[in-house]
């Protein structure tokens, strides 16, 4: 493993209290819509029926957990309830909150991003889901932690995406590297790589565009950073981190299947989770691509971001007001 | 877009189509299909609910099970039941009635739905319709969102007021007003900044800009991709300010685009545009009826005759299909009929919109790569490295030195260039076989390897 050991830190305490109020405050909503109606079923003391259930796959589709997905969640539930006696509906809830927190939970390859250096983190998704405001919350964070953060802005595409970066990164404080629109988004990767290694900068954060029209393109763009990066490290990028738009329905999960087959995403990140009522897709496409939920965006402002946790998150969506 | 859609209604429908009879059982089977389809496509739960019951109580009626061809029947309940969820028919674009008073378009809706794109797009569309567009950018709090919309302007040559981020929106909304009237811009399209339903100051200003400029046609610009949450959406934009038009953007690519139905249904506002794709001129006049004919995987030719009618040239058109039938097609026709390939937008959505293609589309592997825009550019750059004499007899081209000479003219491997005069001759063949009338459209598909 290439892993340069750069002082051990770990999380503080009160760090930890923080990711935790700011993953509740942001699941508020969502708990107030379709968890919350769920949470009030189960806290019945009403006998288990087959309406209860019903009603249960029923809300689990409104909240964008997806048809098949929601019939296996309700079915799993159901035959544990029944393989233990369950008759009433609150004894059922542990049962759908463990099946919940386990479809969350599932393993990625992960560099260190305290002890690797550089941290090379390529950031993709389609267009309008968030990615720029997500990395200069990124930089956010990995300067809070001490970091020197280089941006790349290789969404060449896109009109004004590149002063939209540069804008975010001026208010965070970061320098960006970048050409004029339409530049080879590869060049763009190659010098900001440059950039990193002589200012011996700790985390490059990659943008790249979000196009999905053309897969072909898309694969051949993302390849070709990955290439440039992977010239100067080896293992880099150290993450590919998948954002995607809480309000997404059942699309998401095509875009995730062509984003997995286009880069090997190793995280994915969930925004706009503050505005909906939703983000149940979060559970369907982490099982369709099976890899985590690195973080959430909870806000417009740039300290809107919180580490995920699958067994906070659900508790949260659980927790009775 | 919506293909999986259509491929799963296709299949329960076959299944029923085989049948002599139907009953109520069969038609219940069916329904839980079309239920799971819609539920996939993310049309609204209740919505779901709301149309299985309707076409439900159609299909168990008298006439279908005693029909000889109960599926087909069915169908048709469910094909007539879709337009009429989607509006039964096109609804063109309000226009001021006062001809001094110029037509004014707000768009508004969620962040990221693609609306400055769209007002972009719009404001071409209307532009080739003969009016004078103004483009407002009143979006002052999306970093870089006037730039964007600015770019947009210059590329398309559309003029766009701005007021940099210190002017209210309402304030720069009336102040654009007057610089239309003065300037004899007769279509003016307001780009609001993107806000949550639940945003209550934001939804307030909205509401100001409303009343300050009295627009013609309020429309909420919605992403393709949204879930459940549509409904949501499109009630409470509606409830702030009254909608007069729905814009469904990104409906291209992959399947999609069920929340066009429950929001119509929700607030019975029509759907007006499509965007469909990221240039400028992909934007489509929405028609119920075609786009329940694709849900159901009956193809959209209309939509395909009426873009092609805007590409091809008749008498040119007539030239090709004379040559290709006799098998004199030449690589200049072949980068001449690239280049109207690539007019008439990316090959994957025509194809789609062919009766009975998709399904064998997407089981094509290297599609992606035969349509990519690169290769297409890497075809041409070597065709283009052709001498004329070349192009009008590839025979010429079994010459080693001149396939060397036509590879480094290209900057292309001479393999590259191998490939492209091998595929070229297994096009010819297959022309003069379709002109005797040979009709598989795999064979079709190769064509364009």
């Amino acid at each position: 493993m290439f892993r340069r050991l750069f002082g051990g830190e770990e999380r503080s305490e009160q760090e930890i209290k923080q990711e935790e109020k700011k993953i509740e405050q942001s699941v508020q909503k969502t708990k107030s819509g379709f968890f919350g109606r769920i949470t009030a079923m189960f806290r019945s003391e009403d006998p288990i029926t087959d309406e209860l259930w019903d009603e249960l796959e029923e809300l689990l589709i409104a909240g964008d957990v997806g048809a098949e997905n929601a019939l296996k969640i309700v079915e799993r539930v159901r035959e544990r309830c029944e393989k233990k006696g369950l008759k009433f509906a609150s004894e059922a809830r542990s049962l759908l909150k463990s099946e919940l927190v386990n479809r969350l939970d599932v393993d990625t390859p992960q560099y260190s991003e305290r002890s690797t250096k550089p941290y090379v983190i390529l950031v993709v998704g389609v267009n309008g889901v968030g990615k720029t405001t997500l990395i200069a919350k990124l930089s956010n964070r990995y300067k809070a932690m001490g970091k020197n953060v280089i941006l790349a802005a290789a969404d060449t595409f896109r009109a004004a995406a590149i002063d939209q970066l540069q804008h975010w990164a001026d208010r965070v404080g970061v320098p960006v590297i970048s050409q004029q629109p339409g530049a080879d988004p590869g060049a763009v990767a190659y010098d900001a790589t440059q950039a990193t290694y002589n200012q011996q900068a700790d985390v490059l954060i990659i943008d790249t565009a979000g196009r999905l029209q053309s897969k072909h393109n898309l694969m051949k763009e993302l390849e070709k950073i990955s290439n440039v990066v992977k010239k100067r490290w080896q293992y880099a990028p150290h993450e590919v981190l998948l954002v995607l738009d809480a309000t997404t329905g059942q699309n998401g999960l095509i875009q995730a299947r062509a984003f997995t087959q286009a880069a090997q995403v190793t995280h994915l990140a969930l925004t706009k989770l503050d505005g909906t009522a939703k983000g149940g897709i979060a559970f369907a496409i982490v099982q369709e691509i099976e890899r985590p939920i690195k973080y959430i965006g909870t806000g417009e402002t740039i300290n809107d971001l919180a580490l995920f946790d699958g067994e906070s998150f659900v508790n949260a969506l659980f927790e009775e007001e | 877009m919506f293909e999986n859609l259509s491929d799963r209604l296709t299949d329960v429908f076959n299944r029923l189509g085989s049948k002599g009879r139907l009953t109520e059982s069969d038609v219940d089977a069916g329904l839980r299909e079309v239920r799971l389809a819609l539920l996939e496509a993310d049309v609204n739960f209740k919505v779901v609910k709301d149309f299985v019951a309707r076409v439900r109580e159609q299909a168990i009626g008298e006439e279908v099970t005693k029909s000889l061809t109960p599926g087909q029947q069915v169908i048709k309940i469910v094909h007539d039941e879709l337009v009429h969820l989607l509006g039964d028919a096109n609804v063109p674009i309000n226009e001021s009635k006062n001809r001094e008073q110029p037509t004014i378009v707000m768009l508004v809706g969620l962040q990221g739905a693609g609306k400055t794109t769209m007002a972009a797009k719009l404001a071409l569309y209307m532009r080739k319709k003969g009016k004078t567009p103004l483009l407002v950018a009143a979006d002052i709090y999306r970093p870089a969102a006037i730039k964007q919309l600015e770019t947009l302007g210059k590329q398309l040559n559309i003029p766009v007021f701005s007021e940099g981020t210190d002017v209210s929106p309402p304030d720069i909304a009336e102040h654009a007003l007057r610089q239309a009237r003065i300037n004899g811009n007769n279509f003016v399209i307001v780009d609001t900044a993107g806000r949550l339903q639940i945003d209550e100051r934001l939804m307030g200003e909205l509401q100001q800009v409303v009343e300050r400029i009295g627009p013609t046609e309020i429309m909420l610009v919605v992403d393709a991709m949204i879930g459940q949450e549509s409904v949501k959406v499109a009630e409470a934009f509606h409830a702030k300010v009254p909608l007069t038009g729905l814009i469904m953007t990104k409906i291209d690519g992959d399947a999609r685009g069920g929340a066009a139905l429950s929001m119509r249904e929700v607030t019975g506002v029509p759907i007006k545009f499509l965007g469909t794709g990221e240039k400028t001129d992909a934007i489509e006049p929405f028609h119920p009826d075609r786009l329940a004919q694709r849900i159901l995987g009956m193809g959209d030719v209309m939509t395909l005759i009426e873009r092609a009618e805007q590409v091809y040239d008749k008498d040119e058109a007539k030239k090709m299909q004379k040559k290709m039938r006799k098998g004199t097609f030449d690589f200049e026709d072949f980068l001449g009929a690239m280049n109207s390939m690539r007019k008439l937008g990316p090959l994957q959505q025509i194809l789609g919109m062919i009766p009975g293609i998709g399904k064998q589309l997407r089981q094509m592997k290297d599609l992606d790569e035969a349509l990519d825009d690169r290769e297409m550019k890497r075809i041409e750059a070597i065709i283009q490295s052709m001498t004329i004499k070349e192009r009008r007899n590839p025979d010429l081209l079994k010459d080693p030195s001149r396939k060397r000479r036509i590879s480094a003219g290209s900057g292309t491997r001479i393999e590259d260039v191998n490939a492209l005069v091998k595929q070229f001759r297994e096009m010819q063949r297959m022309m003069k076989r379709f002109g005797k009338g040979g009709q598989n459209p795999r064979d079709l598909m190769r064509m364009f390897k």
